[in-house]
């Protein structure tokens, strides 16, 4: 009989599980509101996959464009989420990124200048003017770092390749998070008043994506798992461009930034066939003819903004219907083309990471040739259910922050919108959750035999005799997801998913990973397999239930958008028997004046005819 | 599709062996994708750090025939084809298992280096800095810390070839993490005691060897620890500005090439000391 007093236990007021953008951020803030504060990360600090982030941070600071404000970034946002995105949550990121780009100024990052000695800001897809404070194409790196540099110097204690298995609960309150070392497989119960949850998504569960090992929906599972809400998750962003070839590499991120600085897609004709795509949303403000789009680039003001640019649902289903149509590269791709746009020199200072990777991996000089890139699973929209100013999931003491938080973003997110969304909710979850504390009139406590079955479901996997590869199962599941759940998805095919899934997760309760529980690849491997099929089977109950085609969701077998399921969200929650349970309810309207905002033409809103009257 | 031989470590901290493997290994692959096709099939539990597996996070350093290197980004066809490929884990850190080492020795550094203090903001709100001026600050900033070149730093190794406290130096990663913070142009703290007595800035004797390694091709020598030495030597040991200091309590102000060379004088005002760089 496991005794749990003898299991290492960690005290903390706050538990941050994640150590990414959001992850640490919200850590900088509770330990500012004099919370003791705990992070646990998989990884050494300093390398989840914020760092992979390459073109930048959207905020409306106006530096290289006047015109620019919180109106017109809240307008952009909420057009490029199709309307579904949380007003309130659309609102208060447009107006706050501004200040948490400057506050990581004031904590040593150093980003791109403008000739005025100000944050410079490039040009992103959706966004309408430059917007995206970057460093180059390593923005990622530099949030991170200096994230990571301030944070070490605030009180707060890092738990690195610590993994999170579990939230502990208090009837309905959370209590802990019980987790185990990497390094030595033991176990570790963290007890606590709060936990935030910076999670990420969980990309993983596809083949080709642009995420790491750690995005296997650890968060959104373990949410599901403590009752909590989860929101929209049939909303899955392939990014338009990522790499095709060597295959090894098939999936890795090409930076928007290549199109923002003036980069265009050609398919194996030479056809420059993004101006056959434009949908009419989007026609009034984009370019008709090579001509205006090259003038653009030059820098004229009145020239309307190429369609490369669109949003990346839009480029990436394009993209889709070219290699479709048999005008894709060799590879099963399109070409993406930046070498007969600007000068080498000018590609090596703006894009030195994406140079650098397609030298190194691709054997292929972005300055002299182009790339062949196609769709890679990104992003998830979607993700855990949270209150737009406290960032609190519908169970008490449990917020979450960043990626595994839904909202924001609608049916579809814009470049550059993902890390300011990390340092903007990141900051609110912190404070939610200080706040939260302050409340509390009796500390919640761990329940001992929570704890105990927790452990027993982790150690009966390395103890079972025989059972399923786990690297095999997550190879099963790419398949399943890859064949029915991908970037355009039909009814039969994603009931095909569900059944599939059903036998998957039977299959990974049963899963074997021989060897120690000392650093492990291949248990810590059979843990996230449970996370990852949850996760995928939310994605795909939710995807069969909305029937429309919105963002980044498209059903074949219902095209188009719908006046009325744009008035709902698809809420998933645990049944009984850990059944994944979906529900279309009714989504809040927004209040007129954000409505007013979100649906003026441009010209009225920059004139002041619309919005004037709010600050 | 080629079948392969590879030799990988493995073991713990008490001791171990290199265990061989013939692996099919498929056009444009990587060191680390054929370590994970000998996980999945071979070797469930192979220890291997890694996460981004394109260069930029820094987290699969291993020594690969020898040299330190990222397996994401070590392609088969730098080999010939029938070279036996041997990877084993870095050697200054210790191994917790397989291929993964203890880094953790790289953090305590860094926690000792007095964090970024912002100057106070412009009289119109703001906090302007120009792009030459960043220019070197943002070479130092794209380090991934991936440790290979403190793993090459012979300075920091002990009797028993690990990095430990009683070499009395920071390594390499952490020289250039100084100077990315005494060349920030906003920055208003002093890290040139530290330097000298914590950092053990005059342990390093230019081998080079760290700048041969870095993945990121930063200059860690020219661009970072040999002006940090200057402005250590600057500090201590020039004679007239000692005697400047001790006559009237100033510190030598010198402009730096990148400041120097351009014409506004006024925006270099606020731009701290440094020497010896011209």
């Amino acid at each position: 009989m496991l005794d749990v007093s003898e299991i290492q236990t960690i005290d903390h007021d706050v538990m941050v599980v994640g150590a990414g953008g959001a992850g640490l951020r919200a850590a900088i803030e509770c330990s500012a509101r004099g919370c003791s504060t705990g992070v646990i990360s998989k990884s050494l600090l300093g390398k989840a996959h914020t760092v992979m982030a390459e073109g930048g941070m959207a905020a409306a600071m106006g530096n290289v464009d006047k015109r620019d404000n919180w109106k017109v970034h809240f307008r952009d946002t909420m057009r490029g989420g199709k309307f579904l995105n949380v007003w309130r949550m659309a609102e208060l990121h447009a107006r706050q990124a501004p200040d948490r780009v400057l506050e990581l100024e004031s904590w040593g990052a150093v980003f791109d200048r403008t000739k005025e000695g100000l944050i410079s800001q490039r040009n992103f897809g959706g966004h309408r003017y430059p917007r995206l404070a970057h460093v180059g194409d390593r923005t990622g790196l530099e949030l991170i770092r200096s994230l990571q540099d301030h944070g070490i110097h605030q009180g707060i204690d890092f738990h690195m390749e610590c993994a999170a298995l579990e939230l502990l609960l208090d009837g309905d309150r959370v209590a802990g998070v019980l987790a185990y070392w990497r390094e030595t497989g033991r176990f570790v119960v963290f007890r606590c008043k709060a936990v935030i949850l910076c999670t990420g998504g969980g990309g993983k569960a596809w083949p080709v994506t642009s995420n790491s090992w750690e995005y296997t929906g650890d968060g959104i599972a373990m949410a599901f798992d403590a009752g909590a809400e989860l929101m929209d998750l049939e909303f899955t962003q392939f990014h338009p461009t990522g790499m095709v070839w060597p295959l090894s590499v098939r999936g890795i991120l090409v930076t928007e930034g290549v199109r923002g600085d003036g980069g265009i897609l050609k398919n194996n004709k030479g056809e420059r066939f993004m101006f056959n795509y434009i949908s009419e949303r989007f026609a009034p403000e984009t370019a008709d003819t090579e001509e205006e789009a090259n003038r653009w680039l030059a820098g004229d003001k009145k020239a309307r903004r190429p369609p490369e640019l669109l949003t990346r649902d839009e480029v990436a289903r394009a993209i889709t219907a070219e290699v479709k149509a048999g005008r894709g590269s060799p590879h099963g791709g399109v070409f993406l083309d930046i070498a007969s746009r600007q000068p080498a020199e000018f590609i090596k200072r703006k894009l030195p990471s994406m140079y650098h990777q397609f030298k190194e991996l691709a054997e292929v000089d972005i300055t002299k040739e182009p790339m062949e890139v196609g769709p890679t699973l990104h992003y998830f929209m979607g993700g855990i259910r949270v209150d737009p100013d406290s960032q609190q999931t519908t169970v008490p003491g449990l917020f979450a922050a960043g990626e595994c938080a839904a909202g924001l973003h609608g049916a579809n997110r814009l470049g550059g919108n993902s890390l300011s969304d990390l340092i903007v909710f990141g900051r609110l979850a912190g404070d939610g959750a200080a706040s939260y504390i302050e409340g509390l009139t009796s500390t919640p406590k761990a329940q001992d035999d929570q704890i105990a079955s927790g452990v027993r479901r982790a150690t009966d996997i390395l103890n079972r005799e025989e059972g399923a590869n786990p690297y095999l199962l997550h190879e099963k599941l790419h398949a399943v997801m890859s064949k029915n759940v991908g970037i355009v998805r039909q009814k039969d095919e994603l009931e095909q998913a569900v059944e599939e899934l059903g036998e998957l997760r039977a299959e990974v309760a049963t899963v074997r990973a021989p060897g120690t529980s000392q650093y492990n690849p291949g248990w810590h491997e059979a843990l996230s397999m449970r996370s990852l099929v949850i996760t995928a089977e939310a994605v795909t109950r939710a995807a069969l239930m909305r029937e429309e085609s919105r963002g980044a969701h498209t059903r074949l077998d219902h095209p188009g958008e719908s006046a009325e399921w744009v008035k709902y969200n698809v809420i998933i929650k645990r049944g009984a028997d850990g059944a994944v349970e979906v529900e279309k309810r009714l989504k809040p309207e927004g209040p007129p004046h954000l409505v007013a905002i979100a649906n003026a033409k441009i010209e009225d809103l920059e004139s002041g005819k619309v919005g004037a009257d709010v600050d | 599709m080629a079948k392969r031989s590879f030799r990988v470590w493995r073991g713990n901290s008490e001791g171990g062996e290199f265990e061989s493997f013939e692996v099919d290994v498929d056009p444009g692959m990587v060191v680390l994708d054929v370590l994970h096709r000998i996980q999945t099939h071979d070797a469930n539990d192979l220890a291997i750090r890694w996460n981004c597996k394109a260069g930029k996070c820094g987290s699969c350093s291993m020594e690969i025939n020898g040299k330190p290197r990222l397996s994401c980004m070590t392609r088969m066809n730098s080999f010939t084809d029938d070279e036996t490929i041997t990877v084993q884990p870095l050697k200054t850190f210790p191994v917790i298992k397989d291929l993964v080492t203890d880094v953790s020795w790289n953090y305590q550094q860094n926690r000792k280096i007095k964090p970024f203090t912002p100057k106070p903001l412009e009289a119109d709100g703001t906090r302007r800095m120009y792009q030459e001026d960043v220019d070197r600050v943002q070479e130092f900033r794209k380090c991934i810390e991936c440790y290979l070149c403190q793993d090459v730093c012979h300075v920091l190794r002990d009797r028993d070839g690990k990095a430990t406290e009683s070499s009395g130096f920071v390594g390499p990663r952490f020289m250039i993490r100084v100077a990315s913070l005494e060349m920030h142009p906003l920055d208003a703290e002093d890290r040139i005691p530290e330097l000298r007595k914590e950092y053990g800035s005059g342990l390093c004797n230019i081998t080079r060897c760290c700048t041969e390694v870095c993945p990121e091709h930063i200059g860690i020598t020219d661009n970072g620890i040999i002006p940090m030495k200057e402005r250590v030597v600057d500090r201590y040991f020039d004679p007239i500005a000692m005697l400047g200091r001790k006559l009237f309590g100033i510190r030598r102000r010198t402009k730096s090439r990148s400041e120097g060379s351009r014409s506004e004088g006024s925006r270099s005002e606020g731009s701290k000391s440094e020497g010896g760089e011209s």
